[in-house]
């Protein structure tokens, strides 16, 4: 018996007192759920347990599941452990997950953000022992444009593409990036046709509330009709693929938390690369950490080592859990960037 | 500054040479002149002198960022580029300077390099807080003599002749050799006059393109001048108005580093331009290139050197005759005027290239297999009829090279490459097989396609053995053809030879690492290659 109240297994996080896994990477008997992001939420669990915000984007991702949901706040007693959810500002439904048994506080951060997000609820600090958090971008050279800025730059791409008659294409993540790129343009430079992957998961937004333009799928808009003047939403799959010559004359983007630095610009074969990202800057990460006033702090996925160097050299007890959250070796944009 | 900041990220954002060419008309066309021609001077590839050592930048940013050392050098093994780093590393700046191109390089830059420590440094940060991200990029990339952008001076002189409505070889003329970014020069530049140059400018080069296709497709050989393709520097020897300039293909004046050359340029006729080689020849034979890089980027020769490796000028071309332009005639109305200035002037050091004769390309295919006995690296095919052109263009003048080396060799180390490729493992060592043991052979970072790369960095990624800073042993998995164009014995390397310009010729997924070369097979290549 591990007296820590999460550990690491074959599985991924495992909570023992509990019997409960968190996000597991290989089928188990009760998974408790971050987000629907595919590195967090996989099929092949008996049972899962997630925050309620999220149950339509997890019942698209994961189809006829075993799906238990709660309200953020209010706990849920497993085996003498105290679980529940709050705001992660990460993508609709994302949650940290709060832990509590005999007194002592962990929280998983899963991943998070504290820019503002019109599509999701703002990341709640929670008060705690020990913190596993997100690390994706734990260097100084990520800080964030504030969101208003960077829509700002996107709405003048979009209209100056219109007006040279192109249409404007932008690749983003079809869960939370694309969203959150619906509700920040100003829908007003022209008509906005999104990819099936991303409509998909716009009908969850919208089933559960959040404000989306409205958009076209490709396939609904007319044959031989000009695309000039409309924004274009798709994954990065569809980046480079037949799909994409259809609407030229285009310009194309990456949304991308990566398009920080210059040689991930440029090995992408976009025209433009706009930094937004659903994960927490460096700034960010430091002030989440403190907020949460844990004395441990464990990092995960990106630049943990660095996060947690920087917390040790500032008097934290900190350390690297090596999950398999995000893809360390796509650096140049994985799907959860 | 904020124009040329903005017209960098336009070029730097953009593959499409029509979009570069764009952008950069649209900056000449309301530039000043005094700001046109520091550009012109910055996208052509001249640079300053580093005007800080990087060192103290370091420490700068370090110190107004508040980062330890070991978080800046995560910082920038992740960036891959100093000037980014520092950029990206730097708190928000809150005045902006609206001050043009050339006040921020002649009042800001210029003078940093003779400041002492502490007045550079405050002469720094002053700037960096006038700056936003963008700019200070372009900024540090200029104080750190590091400046570049992916623009060829091709594409420089297209936009200057579509803006000044110019034919671009005359641009390019105008171009060649030393000038100062000064608006009078920018003015004559794009003046629709033709003045004289000065009396040491040289011509562009005409460059050959590598052959595509089989030599009959070019019809009769009869119509070909056919030359060794020799291995040195490519050469102008001018003899204008009484005086004498040697050129390098760098467009670096080099008079004085060769003496021969300059005693044959000081007996050329006046009004005289020779395109040719400059080679180590020693005894009516040529001496391998390595002998040349010990007269390359020496100022002076001694007496010794000038005995132990002399040079001549191999003449291929005569450009100019009594100081008139010859390019528009014909190559076989040149060879013939050069070969009565060789006669006229006889001099031990004007050497002229011998065309190589034979009656069918049949015959020359059998004699191009001599080159390596020759040390030549193949053939030049030149239409007797073609002008002299500005540039590398297809279809008058021909490499015809013979095969390189090549030996398949085993990844055994990579490292993240810098600029396009920072964060990508890109840069490459490979060994062959002494016995058990894979011993280095070469340094390769060229030969794959993009999606290649990607593959082989997670493939560095997931094999990684031992990390030494930058540098990641690999399991010896994948099996590389490298292609190189000359091998020597080197006692500085630990496999006990050194290969000329490396590169990957593809990628042998078909084979296993046992199935490499070994080190005895490649120095077999090395005796075969002809080394005297
Ligand atoms: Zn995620
Ligand atoms: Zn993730």
């Amino acid at each position: 018996m591990s007296d820590s109240l999460v550990e690491l297994t074959d599985q991924g996080l495992y909570c023992p007192a509990g019997g409960f896994h968190i996000d597991p990477w290989k089928d188990v008997d009760r998974a408790v759920i971050t987000h629907a992001h595919g590195d967090h939420a996989r099929r092949g669990s008996r049972s899962y347990l997630a925050a309620e915000a999220g149950r339509g984007l997890l019942e698209a991702r994961l189809g006829d599941v075993r799906l238990e949901t709660r309200p953020y706040g209010e706990a849920v007693d497993i085996n003498g452990v105290r679980v529940s959810f709050h705001p992660a500002g990460h993508v609709l439904g994302s949650a940290q997950v709060r832990i509590e048994y005999r007194g002592e506080v962990w929280v998983v951060s899963g991943d998070y953000k504290l820019a503002d997000d019109p599509t999701c609820l703002p990341f709640e600090p929670v008060r705690c022992d020990t913190f596993i958090t997100e690390s994706t971008f734990a260097l100084p050279i990520y800080r964030w444009e504030r969101s208003g800025d960077i829509f700002h730059q996107i709405n003048a791409w979009w209209r100056a593409n219109r007006d040279a008659g192109r249409a404007s294409i932008i690749f983003a993540y079809s869960l939370g990036k694309s969203q959150r790129i619906l509700a920040g343009v100003d829908a007003s430079i022209g008509p906005i046709i999104t990819h099936a992957a991303v409509e998909n998961l716009n009908r969850a937004y919208r089933a559960t509330g959040v404000k989306l333009p409205e958009t076209a799928l490709v396939s609904e808009t007319a044959k031989g009709k000009a695309f000039a003047g409309a924004l274009v939403i798709a994954p990065p799959s569809a980046e480079g693929s037949a799909w994409q010559k259809r609407f030229e004359p285009a310009s194309t983007a990456v949304a991308s938390g990566w398009m920080q630095v210059r040689g991930a610009r440029r090995r992408r074969s976009a025209d433009r690369g706009f930094v937004l990202s659903d994960h927490a800057d460096w700034p960010g990460l430091l002030e989440a950490v403190s907020l949460t006033g844990a004395s441990r702090v464990l990092a995960t996925h990106g630049s943990a080592g660095v996060l947690a160097r920087w917390l040790r050299e500032h008097g934290l007890d900190a350390g690297v859990i090596a999950t398999r959250f995000g893809d360390e070796d796509d650096v140049a944009g994985g799907e959860a960037s | 500054m904020r124009e040329f900041a903005d017209l960098y990220a336009e070029l730097d954002s953009t593959t499409k040479t029509g979009a570069k060419v764009a952008a950069m008309e649209r900056y000449f066309a309301s530039a000043t002149p005094a700001d046109a021609i520091w550009a012109v001077y910055f996208l052509s590839g001249r640079k300053p002198k580093q005007a800080a050592p990087s060192r103290r930048l370091r420490q700068w940013v370090r110190e107004l960022a508040d980062l330890p050392e070991w978080l800046f050098d995560e910082c920038y093994h992740s960036v891959g580029d100093l000037a980014e780093t520092i950029a990206l590393l730097l708190p928000t700046s809150e005045q902006l300077s609206e001050m043009s191109l050339t006040d921020w390089v002649e009042q800001r830059l210029l003078p940093l390099r003779a400041m002492p420590e502490e007045e550079q440094k405050a002469a720094v940060l002053t700037a960096w807080r006038e700056l936003d991200a963008r700019r200070r990029f372009v900024w540090n990339k200029l104080i750190t003599g590091e400046f570049r952008v992916g623009v060829s001076q091709l594409l420089v002189v297209r936009a200057l002749a579509n803006v000044a409505k110019l034919d671009p070889g005359l641009v390019t003329h105008r171009l060649m050799g030393e000038w100062s970014p000064t608006p009078a020069f920018y003015q004559s530049l794009v003046s629709a006059e033709t003045g004289d140059g000065a009396a040491s400018q040289p011509y562009p080069f005409f460059l050959a393109h590598p052959l595509e296709g089989e030599p009959p497709e070019l019809g009769s050989a009869e119509d070909w001048q056919v030359e060794w393709k020799w291995d040195g520097i490519r050469s102008q020897v001018i003899r204008r108005r009484g005086q004498s300039f040697v050129w390098s293909r760098g467009e670096e004046l080099v008079t004085d580093r060769y003496p021969e050359l300059k005693s044959l340029a000081d007996a050329l006729p006046d009004g005289t331009v020779l395109d040719g080689e400059i080679l180590p020849w020693k005894d009516g034979q040529v001496l391998p290139f390595q002998e040349l890089q010990r007269r390359i980027g020496r100022k002076t020769v001694g007496k010794k050197l000038l005995q132990e490796v002399p040079v001549v000028l191999m003449a291929y071309d005569l450009i100019e005759i009594d100081g008139v332009d010859q390019r528009d005639r014909p190559l076989s109305e040149r060879r013939d005027k050069l070969e009565q200035v060789a006669r006229a002037i006889d001099h031990p050091e004007l050497i002229l290239s011998p065309r190589v004769q034979a009656d069918s390309w049949e015959s020359l295919a059998n004699l191009r297999q001599t080159s390596r006995e020759r040390q030549v690296e193949g053939m030049m095919l030149k239409r007797r009829s073609s002008p002299y052109r500005v540039g590398r263009i297809r279809g008058d003048w021909w490499k015809w090279k013979i095969e390189p080396y090549a030996v398949d060799a085993v990844l055994i180390n990579a490292q993240a490459g810098h600029g396009r490729r920072s964060g990508l493992f890109t840069d490459y060592t490979f060994g062959v097989w002494d016995g058990e043991i894979l011993v280095p052979i070469a340094k390769a970072y060229s030969g794959l396609t993009d999606e290649e790369i990607r593959e082989v960095d997670a493939f560095v990624r997931r094999n990684t053995l031992e990390k030494f800073g930058p540098v990641r042993t690999v399991t010896p998995m994948l099996v590389f053809e490298l292609g190189f164009e000359g091998i020597q014995a080197s006692s500085r390397h630990k496999s006990g030879v050194a290969v000329r310009f490396p590169r990957m010729l593809r990628w042998r997924k078909d084979k296993q690492p046992r199935d490499a070369d070994t080190l005895e097979r490649v120095k077999a290549l090395m005796r075969v290659g002809g080394e005297s």
